[in-house]
This record gives structure tokens, C-alpha cells and sequence, in this order.
């Protein structure tokens, strides 16, 4: 498979402060990558230098084969972007945005449009400065798609849409892949990236912790439990226990079949058994596990 | 030209508050003429009077009883002023107002080079400068036809010509800061007010002569180009580099600068 995006030994610094260190990762065409870390992690800058708005203190990223530098936009024809916080012109409907877009790409994208609008519901009458966040975030998936781009770049997606929008955006996406394109999606929700991605990058503090198909990462399948009526328990894959006067919290990756077998017998009133967020497996397995890309 | 049609889009609301108002107040200056004209014969003596105050706004020079000088001079402040404020904060919100909006990230990110974005908006301001120029020179026009006076269109359009320059200038002054700015208003409005308060000091002193060759007021003067028949070419040959320098620096600084936003 052909690499679509090349990222070596990119590291970006504002001022003294870091943006990523050291990240490389690659592509292939076809391919659905994940990019998960929590917020202030890196995934902007990273996605923003593979866009060119920010030129990298060293290292570099090439999209299609082609060396991105700032301000040079030749390799943007072919790319689809969903920014995390979409903002457009005040004054602006609906319509007008996407028709814009379309223009800026010298291309007449109106029947993708009205088709996506459909799918999406969305108004194109509306003025953009009167839509909610999941709205703008709407127009900003059809400004993305509507000219069926060889390469996404969908940076936190679906924050803010509702979950039906949410599969009815991943339904496009699947649409697009279907079609051969390329998606690189950030996200801070390993539930998604887990449900619609083949491989995954995880970025913690600007650096590239782990990168792997997403069935190798996710075999570190923790669990949040939380035990009420017992504050003693002890087990192989405990972590990160918290023992109260009738209750014990625990980040558990063990064997389930053990702590089922453990609680046999104990004076358990009730029991709950959550994913944890991702913040917390990075802090209490990855970090701890080392690198693992 | 997408971009240059979208920022005229953009803009023409604000044209036309701005425009609506220039005009009207010219119109209004204009409409008062005639009652003027017949106290001007003690006022023109008390005008020339003034001292640093004649100097300053070149009452020494021209007749305020004549059409031409009392328009030079009234008309001329409020669509040299207004227009050149109008001017300063179209060019300086033109860049750095992508990153204040957050719609850098929406505009930059299609397939448009970054000095291709700059060209197209920078024309769009100068576009904007020179319609709101044309309105107020067709205000002009049919101002002294409704009050009845004939005056030199030679006079006339070389003043308009020196205000549309100097508004200009001002509009490549603003766009070479604005990729420095997030939005613009403050030093829009300071560069302005600044330049043309350095033009009145260089009027009164003569030690503050040399500000002539900053400030593009000094060679819009109606004063001066009703007096001498003709623009200042020196000034004005230093005021386009001037622009020209602003503009490569403003263009140059936008193509490569980070966009976070």
C-alpha cells in the first residue's frame, strides 16, 4: 500500500512551550488511523502541520509523497479537514459556507452537498453564528467531504454531535473509505477509534506512545470497578486501588472469570464495571508499560 | 477570485454605514454653503487670523468663501479623516481578522496559496477604499449642483485624487501590520488619528516640517494642491513606497507565519 502520510522526527516548539517531540507515524492509502490522547497531547499540532499552517522545528511531514511546507497549499486539493472547533464567517447561511468552500476549490461539489445536507439534516438556511456547536460541526463535515477528498484529516469529530449524528457520520466516513479514502481521525474517545479504526497512534505529552493495529492496543482491556459492601480485595491486574469503610475502586486488567471467581462468597451489595476513561489507562498502563510504537 | 468576491460580500455592509456617513456629512457641509457664503466675507478674515490654527489647516492658503476651499477644507477633513480611518481598519483587520474570527483554520486549509489569500484580500480593501472614494466624489459632484456653484472639475478631481491616494496609503499601512494584529481596531485608529495629527504639527512648526515626508496627509492638502494646481509628485512618490513596503511586508509576514486558530 502506497503511503499517504509520512511524519518523520516531527517536532514542534511555540516558543518554549511543546507542541509534539519526536512524533513519526505513516499512513497507508486505505487505511482508517486513529490518533488518541488526551486534550493538549499533541494531535492538533500534529494534524496542523500535516495541513501547513505550522511549519515543524524539525522533522517532516509529507501527504501524498509530497513534502508540506507552510503557507504551500498544492497538497490541500486532495484533502478533506474537520477542524475540532469549526468557525465560520458571521453573517454567513448556511449554504453560502459550504458554497464557499466548494469555490475555494474551484469545484462543484452542489449535489454532494444537498446529499450530505440530507443525510445530516441540516438547514443551509440557517446563519451560521445562530447553529449550535453539533450544527457547526455538521457544516464543517460536509465543507470536509463534499468534494469526496482522497485524504480526511478529522481532528476530535464528533464532539459535540448527538449520538445518532454520530453514526450517521461514521456511515459517511464508511462510505468514504469504501470509496478508497484515506481517514485520519484524533480522537480522545477510545471507543470510537476501537469501533471504526483498523490501526491507532497513541500521543501523550507531544511524544508517540504506542502505535499498533487497534485490537493489539486494545488488549489492555481495563475496567473501572467499583465493589460495595467489601473494602478488601487482592488480585493479579489490580491497579490504582482505593479502599473506603464499605466500598473498593480499582482499575482492574486481569482475567474476569478470576475477579468473578474472587467475589464468590463475599458480602457483595453491589457492584458496578465501567470502561475508564482514556486519561486514565494512559496514566495507570501506558505510562507505566513504557512505549510501545 | 473567490476570495476578493467574498471579502466584498463581506464588507459592503460596513461600506455602506461608512460611506452613508462620509456623504452625508459632505452633503450636509455642502447644503450649508450658501448660507455661509453670505457671512463669509468677516469669517474669512477671523479664519486667516488664526495663527497656528490657519496653518494647520491650510486656511492661509485658500478662500473658505470660495466653493472649492470651503470643500477642500470642510468636506475634505471629514472624507480625509473618516475615509482614512475607514481605510487603516479595512487593512489592518484584512489578515490578522482571520485569526481573531478563527477562521484562519476554514481558509487556509482549502487549496489556495497563502499569498494568493493575501493578494485577493488586499485588493478587496483597495476596492473597497476606492468605491467609497467614488460615492463621495458623485456626493461631491451633485452637492454643488443642488447648491448652484460651479467650480474647476480639474480641482475638484485632483482633490479627490489626492484623498483616494492618501486613503490608500493608509490601507497598505494597515495591511502591513495585520498580520501582526488579531483584529486591528486600536491600531487602526492610532494610525490614523497619529498620521494625521503629525501632519498638522508639520504644518504649524517648522521644525516638525519633516513629518510632511511621513504622513500621507501633507500631500492631500486641498490647501496645497488648489494653491499649486497640481499633487505634491515627491510626497507622493514617498507615500506609494510606503505603501509598497507595507503591503511586501504585511504579504510576506502572512506567508509564513504559524496559524493556530
Amino acid at each position: 500500500m502506497k503511503p499517504i502520510i509520512e511524519i518523520e522526527h516531527l517536532t514542534k516548539f511555540y516558543g518554549k512551550n511543546r507542541g509534539v517531540n519526536d512524533l513519526s507515524l505513516s499512513v497507508s492509502e486505505g487505511e482508517v488511523f486513529g490518533f488518541i490522547g488526551p486534550n493538549g497531547a499533541g494531535k492538533s499540532t500534529t494534524i496542523r502541520a500535516m495541513l501547513g499552517l505550522i511549519s515543524p522545528t524539525s522533522g517532516s511531514v509529507r501527504l501524498f509523497g509530497q513534502g508540506v511546507r507552510r503557507g504551500d497549499a498544492s497538497a490541500l486539493a486532495e484533502v478533506g479537514y474537520m477542524p475540532a472547533e469549526a468557525a465560520f464567517y458571521r453573517g454567513m447561511r448556511v449554504g453560502e459556507v459550504i458554497s464557499l468552500s466548494a469555490k475555494l476549490r474551484r469545484m462543484d461539489c452542489a449535489a454532494e452537498a444537498r446529499r450530505l445536507c440530507d443525510r445530516l439534516q441540516l438547514d443551509v438556511r440557517r446563519r451560521v453564528e445562530e447553529l449550535s456547536l453539533g450544527n457547526r460541526k455538521k457544516v464543517s463535515i460536509v465543507c470536509a467531504l463534499q468534494h469526496r477528498p482522497a485524504l480526511c484529516l478529522l481532528d476530535e469529530p464528533t464532539s459535540g454531535l448527538d449520538p445518532l449524528m454520530q453514526e450517521a457520520f461514521f456511515d459517511l466516513l464508511e462510505e468514504r473509505h469504501a470509496a478508497g479514502g484515506t481517514i485520519f481521525l484524533s480522537s480522545h474517545v477510545l471507543g470510537e477509534v476501537q469501533r471504526h479504526c483498523q490501526r491507532a497512534g497513541v500521543i501523550r505529552e507531544g511524544r508517540l506512545i504506542a502505535c499498533d493495529r487497534v485490537e493489539n492496543l486494545s488488549r489492555t482491556r481495563a475496567r473501572r470497578v467499583t465493589l460495595h459492601g467489601v473494602n478488601r480485595l487482592s488480585l493479579p491486574g489490580m491497579r490504582d486501588v482505593q479502599s473506603e469503610k464499605r466500598a473498593l475502586r480499582f482499575l482492574y486488567d486481569g482475567d474476569m472469570a478470576a475477579l468473578i471467581s474472587a467475589l464468590q462468597g463475599l458480602p457483595v451489595d453491589d457492584m458496578t464495571i465501567t470502561e475508564p476513561p482514556l486519561e486514565e489507562i494512559f496514566l495507570h498502563f501506558y505510562e507505566e508499560g513504557g512505549d510501545r510504537a | 477570485m473567490t476570495l476578493f468576491v467574498h471579502e466584498l460580500r463581506r464588507g459592503w455592509r460596513a461600506l455602506a454605514i461608512w460611506a452613508a456617513s462620509i456623504c452625508g456629512m459632505m452633503l450636509i457641509c455642502l447644503m450649508m454653503f450658501p448660507e455661509m457664503k453670505a457671512q463669509m466675507s468677516g469669517l474669512t478674515d477671523m479664519f486667516a487670523r488664526m495663527g497656528a490654527f490657519t496653518a494647520a489647516f491650510g486656511m492661509d492658503k485658500i478662500s473658505f468663501a470660495s466653493p472649492l476651499g470651503f470643500y477642500g477644507i470642510e468636506c475634505g477633513n471629514i472624507l480625509g479623516l473618516g475615509g482614512a480611518m475607514y481605510a487603516a481598519l479595512l487593512g489592518a483587520a484584512a489578515l490578522g481578522g482571520e485569526e481573531a474570527g478563527h477562521t484562519a483554520e476554514f481558509l487556509l486549509t482549502h487549496p489556495v496559496r497563502r499569498g494568493r489569500v493575501a493578494a485577493e484580500k488586499l485588493l478587496a480593501v483597495l476596492a473597497q477604499v476606492l468605491i467609497l472614494n467614488l460615492l463621495a466624489l458623485l456626493t461631491g459632484y451633485l452637492g454643488f449642483l443642488a447648491v448652484g456653484e460651479a467650480v474647476s472639475a480639474a480641482d475638484f478631481l485632483r482633490m479627490h485624487a489626492a484623498w483616494l491616494a492618501m486613503q490608500l496609503e493608509l490601507a497598505c499601512l494597515g495591511f502591513g501590520l495585520s498580520p501582526f494584529l488579531r483584529g486591528g481596531l486600536g491600531a487602526s485608529m492610532g494610525l490614523s488619528l497619529g498620521l494625521y495629527f503629525l501632519s498638522l504639527a508639520a504644518n504649524i512648526s517648522e521644525k516638525a516640517a519633516f513629518l510632511r515626508w511621513i504622513s500621507p496627509f501633507s500631500y492631500c492638502e486641498a490647501a496645497d494642491v488648489l494653491a499649486n494646481g497640481r499633487l505634491d509628485a515627491p510626497l507622493l512618490a514617498v507615500g506609494l513606497a510606503y505603501a509598497l513596503i507595507a503591503a511586501c511586508i504585511g504579504w510576506q509576514r502572512f506567508a509564513r507565519k504559524d496559524v493556530c486558530g
